[in-house]
């Protein structure tokens, strides 16, 4: 479902900070993405997401040119992808609840049609009680699992987490992790960006590793 | 996704989730700079009232000098050696009398044509013993005139001294004087709407710039451009209606009370100076309403410019955000 062939991204005029990057994503598929921090992760999350534009090679998503895109075809890929960045980007205006409704509201549907899936949800990740809580008065990892609930509450067919555990308790990581891996067997495609060996240690999983820019793949 | 109610990671709890959940506005309040804005566009909804208010006093007046004018021709007979003044003037109300839509000939007599003469000619006049013109007014229906030319012809073949005087040029004099004020107004009006506008582009990409985290954020949850921009309308629309409403009617109130001093108050000598001149100063129903409708046209352009404004800047928050 992804396509990176031969990629390399610079930011401005400095040096390439990814180098030479080809690897697929298959539909279904779970991988870790790692590699010391400064590696590049967080920028080749970008570039799948397409909040980035690489500076030369092909990305491919969902089967269409990232270059070509045009910015009415963008919100409709990015509707299939969800996405935890580590810095959370939760609205600090809204409610738990209405950060993590988010996605549906600006899709048009009706709070009431999706009221009881977020609540659900919420509580789900253990958030119930902070349903009406504003992001600035939570701890990281309440943050954390919002903007994971936020990143789930389509089911998208890819999920892409970039430190998704970097907030929490070694409890609270496993139990995140076995949630992803729950969401990887209903299908969909899960990506997690971590420098946390003990998290990925708890999962076989394909892992792609970034060093100094440059990109290897353990099966 | 996966069954989430069979592998909980914590216990189900009832809680109140049947219970409406406040929808707090996606773009704060806070991020636009409202009360300026709003100030500007009261002011300039004020003044496009006075503008619009202004137009519409001058465009009636005119219309009624014009219809006073145009029912009434003179004609003048001017004393000629060895006629006779009362035979000729006799003579011109008949000819005059026999042309079809030609309502009333009205000789002004001696008396009437003193009185008109006093102030500059002091009282006690007779007019027997000057050489002055005397006058026939003829009303005349607007909507069928009778033939001016003809008429014309034939009193100066048969009448010595006698000429028509339809106030032609007065009337064509009077309209272009009308309809450049009308013109100046109007461009003045449309200068106003072009400076709400941009103050509005400026407000919009200010609200934009404070509230780049929130768009970059729509992006990632996948909000279309049209989603992003009606979130910025809503709150300009709102700020749009408030000053238009401000401005609309304190100028309303102006006319109202201009209309008032200028009607009510007929024992002022000032008042009657304004009224001879421009008949009743209020703007009339057709004017208020111009007033109503332009509160109603500034609001939706406030709208749509912030609309615009964020449509065309949007797309370069997106992709290109951070550096790449
Ligand atoms: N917005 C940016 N502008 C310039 N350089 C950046 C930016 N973001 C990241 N970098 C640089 O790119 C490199 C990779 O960063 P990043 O992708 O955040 O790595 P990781 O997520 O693995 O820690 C780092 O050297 C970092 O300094
Ligand atoms: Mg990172």
């Amino acid at each position: 479902m992804i396509r990176f062939d031969s990629v390399g991204m610079r930011y401005g005029s400095g040096e390439e900070v990814l180098k030479d990057i080809s690897f697929d994503i298959d539909p279904g598929s779970f991988q870790f993405l790692t590699g010391p921090s400064g590696a590049g992760k967080t920028s080749l999350l970008r570039l799948l997401f397409m909040s980035l534009k690489p500076s030369r090679g092909l990305i491919k998503v969902f089967g269409k040119d990232s270059a070509t895109l045009t910015n009415e075809e963008l919100p409709g890929i990015r509707r299939r992808i969800g996405i935890v960045f580590q810095d959370f980007r939760l609205l600090d205006h809204l409610t738990l609840y209405e950060n993590v409704a988010l996605p549906l509201r600006v899709r048009g549907y009706e709070e009431r049609s999706y009221r009881r899936d977020v609540i659900d949800l919420l509580k789900w990740v253990g958030l119930n009680e902070r349903i009406d809580a504003f992001p600035p008065i939570l701890s990281g990892g309440e943050k954390q699992r919002a903007a994971v609930a936020r990143a789930l509450i389509d089911q998208p067919e890819l999920l892409l987490a970039d430190e998704p555990t970097g907030n929490l308790d070694p409890n609270l990581a496993r139990r995140l992790l076995r949630l992803f891996i729950e969401l990887n067997r209903s299908g969909t495609s899960v990506v997690i960006a971590t420098h946390d060996l003990n998290l990925m240690d708890q999962y076989d999983a394909r892992r792609l590793v970034l060093n100094d820019g440059r990109l290897q793949i353990y099966a | 996704m996966p069954d989430l109610e069979t592998k909980p990671i914590k216990p189900v709890e009832k809680t109140p989730e049947d219970a409406e959940h406040k929808q707090h506005s996606i773009v704060p309040r806070s991020s636009v700079s409202g009360s300026t804005l709003t100030l500007v566009v009261a002011i300039m909804a004020f003044l496009a009232s006075l503008t619009l208010g202004a137009v519409w006093t001058v465009n009636d007046t005119a219309q009624s000098w014009q219809n006073d004018v145009s029912r009434e021709i003179t004609v003048q007979v001017r004393p000629v050696d060895g006629v006779d003044l009362d035979t000729a003037l006799i003579s011109a109300r008949q000819i005059v009398g026999s042309y079809p839509g030609v309502r009333s000939v009205n000789v002004v007599d001696n008396v009437a044509m003193a009185a008109l003469l006093e102030p500059w000619l002091g009282g006690g006049l007779n007019l027997e013993e000057l050489p002055v013109p005397r006058l026939v007014s003829v009303s005349i229906n607007e909507s069928n005139p009778p033939d001016m030319e003809a008429m014309a012809a034939q009193l100066k073949a048969n009448v010595p001294g006698a000429s028509l005087d339809n106030h032609r040029a007065w009337i064509e004099r009077l309209t272009t004087m009308a309809r450049t004020t009308i013109l100046t107004g109007l461009l003045i009006f449309v200068l106003m709407m072009i400076a709400t506008v941009l103050t509005v582009v400026f407000a919009t990409r200010g609200a934009m710039a404070g509230s780049k985290h929130i768009i970059e954020v729509l992006h990632f949850v996948g909000a279309e451009q049209s989603y992003i921009a009606t979130q910025f309308q809503k709150h300009f629309l709102f700020l749009g209606l408030r000053g238009a409403l401000a401005g609309g009617f304190f100028a309303i109130v102006f006319f109202l009370f201009v209309g008032w001093w200028a009607s009510g108050n007929p024992a002022d000598p000032t008042s009657n100076q304004v009224e001879a001149l421009f008949g009743t100063f209020g703007i009339g129903i057709g004017g208020y309403l111009s007033i109503l409708l332009l509160i109603f046209i500034i609001s939706v352009l406030t709208a749509l410019t912030s609309r615009f404004t964020v449509l065309r800047h949007v797309g370069t928050l997106d992709r290109s955000s951070g550096d790449g």
